[in-house]
């Protein structure tokens, strides 16, 4: 097994026909993924065509929901428009939206938040990279990749990890495989104040897991989410951690890149999540070249 | 996205929220008039203005201290203007470099300070998103003129929050449990009530990162003022607030961040002396880290964002280099999906067309990454390759400390 996505999951792709969404849209068809549909208000009707395959658009989440089986959605819709783009997944009743565009107001996710209570729709996301759950083939091909994450640094395994950041993931992953190390699922849970899925939400989902026997778990300055989260393993969880926490240098009130990285107090620099995060039994990685090896020293694989 | 308190006070205004009246103007010859237009019988404040905090207890690089004054007389008023305007102001939040003070705002000061009683009227009320919960969260404290922070440390029990709800918005009852936890009856009662929903309203509708009232003051007539504003903007919404964007002062920023903006770059000024280009915030960030953790001082923050194309490259230096106490630049790209040996390319016509001299270590990682080394190597220019983030820190590290 996997978390949240496996190799069959079905995917439309929200904003599928802008330059960034028909790029990752393509990417991911290349990478063998289930990407059955793609949702343009106005363009129903026409076809997304990419190396032989055809996915058809439609106008909206429900009726490509209803005529393709997709399950999960992928969205890069403009900002403006983003949280719109996110509550029609919640009115169509998928498992999964995953929010890809960066820049949405904080209005916009408060109120998109508030209005996912009670609704089966989980959010990742927004400004996050996606997931993947690898696949088996050829560098990880035939897996399942929503976003905009490389396909082929993965490779399948037992590893989960877990970041806010991109390309920290991707370091991560790509560390891992070099040292022959697969991942069940890589999930990125997005920069943002206001995200739709936490760490620690998706550290529960990995404990649950009967494929992940460990976790890497990234984070950076600003909030207390991680700090939530390595309690909630510190009591729980029975696979061997290792984290790391980005953000060591940055000074007090800049906010940096991410909307989310900017310290506020005293409890939400990296040297007191990381104080945390030793006590909590979490391994952890000095730097981001130690990610897979703080790992590896508690962890057999 | 912030503003100045004379903005802030003037939206505030617009909102209905009770404000002090003032005038702010931008040079001396403007000081007459602008006091000629308020009430000084009972003395006026002399407010220095700066997108910075703490202005009270700064000192002027000349020596002048006090950012912002009680002036008793319109003489005195105009002396403690001229020696703000256009003087560098130093506060525990602007760094040692200061701020160039260039706008006064005065203020009408009738009717401040403590009440007949002897009771100290100043109280605390903030806006802004609780991230645990995702909801706005309304912040008050009856301990106003002080650093929250140290309230909040050392008597929490003296802080009141209330979470709004997004779906229904702040609720009568929650402007009345505030208007109740600061102790207020009667008419303050009902003043208090209709400046928390004024203000939630303004927070809402402007797409507020925080506001900031410190201090919320009565009057000795009994009237409930905002006498201290600070406002924030969410970025990312300005795109929907033109007069919002409108009241930007740019000199308030730096000028390197707003270069670097222009080419999608996102570039944040530190004290050290090594550069990094970096594409990813949260890579960034870990690259600014790593050469902390081999012994070197990170010059900046910037991240490129997803690309990393010869004119950003070129855009990166120029801004990099513009910063005299640079001494090496590390360049750490991840090119997941972008081909490494298109980013090599770009980064040696950077190279020559800046006229790059300082030791420079690139770390490749990902797509085509072999082609994209040998492209470096292949450069005649002196490049240094890293293998790692580890490694790539340790040899700008060395090279820099070696100069």
């Amino acid at each position: 097994m996997s978390i949240l996505v496996k190799e069959d999951t079905r995917i439309l792709v929200q904003g599928i026909t802008g330059d960034f969404g028909a790029r990752h849209a393509r990417l991911s068809l290349d990478y063998g993924s289930q990407v059955v549909a793609g949702v343009t208000p106005g363009k129903g009707g026409q076809v997304f065509e990419h190396a032989g395959k055809k996915v058809p658009i439609f106008n909206t989440v429900a009726e490509a929901a209803k005529q393709t089986g997709a399950t999960v959605s992928a969205i890069f819709v403009p900002p403006p428009f983003a949280a719109d783009a996110i509550l029609e997944c919640f009115d169509a009743d998928l498992d999964l939206a995953v929010a890809i565009t960066e820049g949405i107001p904080v209005r916009d996710m408060v109120r998109a938040k508030r209005a996912m209570a009670g609704r089966r729709t989980r959010l990742i996301g927004p400004n996050c990279p996606g997931l993947v759950t690898p696949g088996r083939g050829d560098k990880s091909s035939g897996g399942c990749r929503i976003g905009i994450a490389p396909g082929y640094i993965h490779r399948r395994g037992n590893v989960g990890v877990v970041s806010r950041s991109g390309t920290l993931t991707y370091e991560a992953v790509w560390q891992l495989t070099c040292r022959g190390k697969g991942q069940s699922t890589c999930v990125g849970i997005g920069g943002d104040p206001v995200n739709g899925t936490s760490h620690l939400d998706v550290i529960k989902l990995f404990n649950d897991d009967p494929e992940t026997e460990a976790i890497i778990m990234i984070g950076e300055i600003g909030g207390n989410a991680e700090v939530e989260a390595a309690r909630w393993i510190k009591a729980h969880c029975k696979k061997p951690v290792a984290g790391f926490i980005a953000g060591a240098t940055a000074p007090a009130g800049r906010r940096m890149g991410h909307a989310g990285a900017v310290i506020g107090g005293a409890e939400d620099t990296a040297a007191a999540k990381i104080k945390i995060f030793e006590e909590c039994g979490i391994s952890v990685a000095a730097t981001p070249s130690d990610m897979a090896d703080a790992l590896l020293r508690i962890w057999k694989g | 996205m912030n503003i100045h308190e004379y903005q802030a006070k003037e939206l505030f205004a617009q909102f209905g929220v009770a404000v002090p009246k003032g005038v702010a103007v931008t040079s001396a010859a403007e000081f007459e008039g602008a006091l000629a237009k308020i009430d000084t019988s009972g003395g006026i404040m002399v407010k220095s203005q700066i997108h910075a905090g703490g202005r009270g207890k700064g000192t002027f690089t000349d020596g002048f201290k006090g950012g912002v004054k009680f002036s008793p007389t319109k003489e005195k008023a105009l002396e403690n203007a001229k020696a703000m305007l256009g003087n560098t102001l130093v506060t525990a939040q602007t760094g040692e470099a200061g701020r160039k003070v260039q706008t006064i705002y005065f203020t009408e000061a009738a009717n401040l300070g403590k009440r007949p009683d002897g009771r100290d009227d100043e109280y605390y009320l903030a806006i802004l998103l609780d991230r645990a919960t995702s909801f706005p969260v309304i912040v008050a404290s009856t301990e106003g003129g002080m650093e929250i922070e140290h309230v909040a440390h050392h008597t929490p029990e003296k802080i009141f929050k209330v979470q709004v709800d997004p779906a229904v918005g702040l609720q009568a009852f929650q402007a009345r449990q505030i208007a109740f936890s600061l102790g207020f009856s009667g008419d303050l009662f009902k003043q208090c009530v209709t400046l928390v929903t004024k203000l939630y309203q303004f927070y809402w509708e402007k797409d507020c990162a925080m506001v900031e009232v410190n201090p919320l003051l009565v009057t000795k007539e009994g009237k409930l003022l905002a006498l201290d504003a600070k406002v924030s903007f969410d970025d990312n919404a300005l795109f929907r607030h033109p007069d919002v964007v409108a009241l930007r002062d740019l000199n308030e920023e730096d000028a390197k961040e707003i270069e670097a903006s222009k080419f999608g770059l996102s570039y944040i000024a530190l004290d050290g002396n090594i550069a990094c280009l970096v594409n990813g915030a949260g890579l960034a960030m870990s690259t600014m880290d790593i050469i902390q953790h081999f012994g070197g001082s990170p010059a900046n923050f910037l991240d490129v964002g997803g690309g990393a194309t010869k004119d950003q490259v070129t855009a990166a230096f120029k801004i990099i280099l513009g910063d005299a106490n640079v001494k090496g630049i590390l360049v750490n790209i991840f090119g997941g999906i972008m081909d490494c040996n298109v980013i090599a390319t770009g980064i040696i016509e950077a190279v020559k067309e800046t006229g790059l001299k300082l030791p420079l270590v690139v770390r490749l990682e990902g797509n085509n990454v072999e082609a994209g080394k040998a492209t470096l190597a292949a450069s005649g220019l002196t490049i240094v390759s890293g293998d790692s983030m580890a490694d790539a820190a340790q040899k700008i590290v060395k090279l820099v400390n070696a100069k």
